[in-house]
């Protein structure tokens, strides 16, 4: 292969990205080694074990992610704004559509949660750390390693092309023969090993590293979402892994899993992407909820209404959602009688997402409601989640997805549960738990904008598009006629994805301006809430709780502070074990992306070379009798006193 | 928490997690082998053309290969026995045993597959050869990966006796062994005895 084969050429935008890129990486190197930082940044950060440190990266790489999807998105809708114009041609729109779905749902949803429920599970269970927080720096690492390996498509090689969903035969290597969908299926595999670890170390830290007396119906309901999630991750993320497989086995050595011809089936990719697909949207959608319950909880100074129904609702759609997958091709010559079963299947997960939202209505009835931005993403939520909702419903009528199938009403249906069930969450979970990652609040002013600018960008973006969709307009059409009378419509959604982005702005000018202005005084429990992790200090130190608390009712952290229980006894100290850091995740997790890497290329012998790579981090890995160290009690008792005024 | 009768393996926190890992983790290796599984029975029938499955297998080699899996699933029990008898020489010897009989497993298994492709069978024959090799191919990497993996665990226990550490390693390893005959007998009945009936 030639150089301009290697490097996508001949696309002003991209070139210009690539300049844009390589300037970066060089400046960023050249900033760290000038404020001398490496070895920091080893020592704390890349070697980290620290479950709030691990949850602060996913979080960062989310944010990041977030630009680049949504850079994709903006792009999609100048493209669609006017009829007929050629921004981007039709090869380019479908790039774009497709890093555009891969990226927001499992390098920026997937992170930003990860990452949130790293930061707070743990705290919120009284405990010190996760069950193994070795596999969980390398689950974020290969994580990182597989996103990085799919934005590198964009300017080495090419990018992906067949849809998010990458269908075969479309996706098979006789219809797009580059390299684009090879980094499809390997960076996914890459990044899909780093959440089934994610998934095992939450399922088993959930059950053995509880506080004592905190019984299971008393756990924090967004505990009780990321245990429920993460058992979903277990179940399904495996399917994802041989659908994969066989996708890469189909494109790099010439199997014949889904080509008719030799006795393939395109179907079986369809059923496997969807036997995952399906379960993913829960996964990415319930830890959400879980926000939101702990944020209406506390800011309308109630208790969650119907706490066990709640528990049982997201088990309960946990349990459906394995079982509705084939409402994503009901118009692939199914039987009719199969199209009704998983009809009903699907309109039956309404009933417990019912249950949910009419217990936060209720949670909210006679609340003394304190409208914090967070409060605030969490009341948009509710209505704009149902708008997505209820057209879902309208969507799982077989026979009426006759009419609805890949319009655009879908795209806006999806996005109408994504964005408010994902996205206002991740914001109201960013305001709710910044000053426990960082010890202060965000601007509450900024905040507002960004809240305002945001909710209204995005029904001015995506409700247009419901009626376009309705209009017969199909998903990834890259233009449009004149006569199809759309124009409006996309051009006043085009307007509304810029006041989006305004919003999307006024967030990143918020956590700058807090991170230089904002008042560092805010106490251990800045929003007076309900759950354990408020009950250490803000940022919490690296060991959580000095002393593990004991737990007796459900909001136990509540009823203490109306006790006056919430104080430490300096006799009940004492050294505190803690797990070291290690270079191993890190170094497997590059080893793996190398491979991925030259796997895309069909370069085999050095992909067997980078594969040492990985043999021998695992080799270091099980030979490493680290057990740790101990933190003593004097330090214990310093870091304690210096934000407590009750250490007795 | 611990009294006397709790086996040595189970006797810290830590331990206790990584076992409960290790079962939460087969239970995402049983979804993948129910996967490999289900296209299996998709894909069976699609020769296109090439070889079918009674054409090719050949049932006593699949036998013998059985037997020695089986045999080796015994044989890591028997390991785990001496090791709660503290009984380090017994683990070595069982352990060394059962990663021989793993390795003729993998022999027979090779052998198995260069037939295949001489009598016209790779794996990009059709369908069919494309789930088949791919099903086998996944339980011999796994069988392939733990005779590595338990032969590091050896030079530990070599090293440093039966502890609780090294114990909730090499019992780990063998619910992993374990794991693996169980699927291998699902193979043995739903690929090869179904494969040459049908
Ligand atoms: C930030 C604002 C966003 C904008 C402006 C936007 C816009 C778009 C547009 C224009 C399309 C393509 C429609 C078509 O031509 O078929 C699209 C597709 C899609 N979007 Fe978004 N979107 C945004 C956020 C999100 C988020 C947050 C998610 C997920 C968490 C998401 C997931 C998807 C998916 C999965 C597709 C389908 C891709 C495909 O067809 O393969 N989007 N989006
Ligand atoms: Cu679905």
């Amino acid at each position: 292969m030639s150089l301009d084969e290697f490097f996508v050429t001949g696309d002003p935008l991209i070139f210009a990205s690539q300049i844009a890129i390589g300037l970066t990486m060089v400046g960023l190197i050249a900033l760290i080694t000038y404020l001398k930082r490496w070895k920091w940044l080893w020592s704390e950060w890349f070697t980290t074990v620290d479950h709030k440190k691990i949850g602060i990266m996913y979080i960062l790489s989310g944010v990041l992610m977030f630009f680049r999807g949504g850079v994709d998105g903006l792009l999609m809708k100048a493209q669609t704004s006017r009829p007929e114009l050629g921004l981007l041609d039709a090869q380019h729109y479908d790039e774009i559509f497709t890093t555009h779905g891969v990226i927001m749902i499992l390098f920026m949803a997937m992170p930003m949660l990860i990452g949130i429920m790293n930061v707070v599970v743990p705290l919120q269970i009284g405990a010190r750390d996760v069950a193994f927080p070795k596999l969980n720096a390398f689950s974020f690492w290969i994580f990182f390693a597989g996103a990085m390996l799919f934005n590198l498509s964009f300017v080495i090689g090419g990018s992906p092309d067949a849809g998010w969903t990458s269908y075969f035969p479309l996706a098979g290597k006789e219809f797009t023969p580059g390299v684009g969908n090879n980094y499809y299926a390997l960076s996914l595999q890459i990044a899909g090993i780093g959440t089934l670890a994610t998934g095992i170390n939450f399922v088993v830290t959930i059950i053995k590293m509880r506080a004592p007396g905190l019984s299971w119906m008393k756990l924090p309901i967004f505990t009780w979402s990321t245990f429920i999630t993460s058992i979903i991750i277990v179940a399904a993320f495996p399917i994802l892994t041989i659908a994969l497989l066989y996708m890469t086995l189909d494109r790099l050595f010439g199997t014949h899993f889904f080509t008719v011809a030799a006795g393939g089936d395109p179907m079986l990719w369809l059923n496997l992407f969807w036997l995952w697909g399906h379960p993913e949207v829960y996964i990415v959608v319930l830890p959400a909820f879980g926000m939101f319950s702990e944020v209406i909880a506390t800011f309308a100074r109630k208790n969650l209404y119907g706490y066990k129904s709640m528990v049982y609702a997201v088990a309960g759609i946990a349990f459906l959602s394995m079982l509705v997958w084939v409402h994503h091709f009901y118009t692939m010559g199914n039987s009719a009688a199969v199209n009704s079963i998983f009809s009903l299947t699907t309109m039956m997960i309404a009933i417990p997402t019912g249950v949910k939202i009419f217990n936060w209505l209720f949670t909210l009835r006679k609340g003394r409601i304190e409208f914090s931005t967070a409060m605030l993403w969490s009341l948009a939520f509710i209505p704009c989640f149902t708008i997505g909702g209820v057209t879902g419903v309208m969507l799982a009528m077989a026979a009426a997805d006759y009419q609805y199938h890949n319009t655009m009403f879908l795209v806006a249906h999806f996005h109408y549960v994504l964005i408010p069930g994902v996205v206002f969450a991740v914001f109201a979970a960013l305001y709710y738990w910044w000053p426990k990652m960082f010890g202060f609040k965000l601007n509450e002013k900024i905040g507002k904008w960004h809240f305002w600018l945001f909710v209204i960008g995005f029904n001015m973006t995506f409700m247009p598009m419901f009626f376009v969709g309705l209009d017969g307009m199909s998903r990834r059409m890259y233009t449009y006629a004149e006569s199809t009378g759309w124009g409006a419509w996309l051009g006043f959604s085009a307007v509304g994805s810029l006041v989006m982005a305004a919003g999307f702005a006024a967030l990143c000018y918020n956590i700058y301006w807090s991170f230089r202005y904002a008042s560092r005084d805010v106490g251990n429990d800045p929003w007076n809430a309900r759950t354990l992790e408020w009950a250490t200090a803000s940022p919490a130190p690296h060991y959580n709780f000095a002393v593990v608390p004991e737990v007796e009712t459900l909001d136990d952290f509540w009823y203490k502070k109306k006790k006056g229980k919430t104080g430490l006894k300096k006799a009940d100290l004492k050294p505190v074990h803690m797990p070291s850091n290690s270079w191993t995740p890190i170094v497997l997790a590059a080893a793996f992306g190398l491979v991925g890497f030259f796997l895309v290329f069909e370069w085999f012998p050095l992909a067997i070379i980078s594969a040492i790579g990985i043999v021998v981090g695992l080799v270091a890995n099980t030979f490493d009798y680290d057990d740790g160290y101990h933190i003593p009690v004097e330090e214990l008792e310093e870091e304690e006193r210096e934000w407590r005024g009750d250490l007795q | 928490m611990t009294s006397h009768t709790t086996p040595l393996e189970y006797q810290s926190e830590q331990t206790q997690m990584n076992i409960l890992g290790f079962w939460v983790f087969l239970g995402a290796e049983i979804v993948l082998f129910s996967t490999l599984f289900a296209s299996y029975f998709v894909l069976e029938h699609n020769t296109a053309g090439g070889p079918a499955g009674q054409d090719i297998f050949i049932l006593k080699d699949v036998l013998i290969e059985t037997f020695i899996l089986l045999t080796s699933s015994f044989t890591s029990g028997l390991a785990i026995h001496s090791m709660r008898n503290h009984d380090k020489k017994g683990l070595l010897i069982w352990m060394i045993v059962t990663l021989l009989l793993g390795a003729g497993f993998l022999y027979m298994e090779i052998n198995e597959f260069i037939h295949y492709v001489h009598e016209g069978a790779t794996i990009q024959t059709s369908g069919f050869t494309a789930a088949f090799f791919t099903l086998l191919g996944t339980h011999g990497a796994h069988v392939t990966f733990g005779i590595i993996w338990i032969s590091l665990l050896l030079v530990q226990l070599v090293r440093r006796g039966i502890t609780v550490k090294t114990s909730s390693k090499l019992f780990i390893a063998s619910l992993y062994w374990h794991f693996l005959d169980v699927v291998w007998i699902f193979i043995f009945t739903f690929v090869y005895l179904k494969g040459m009936v049908m």
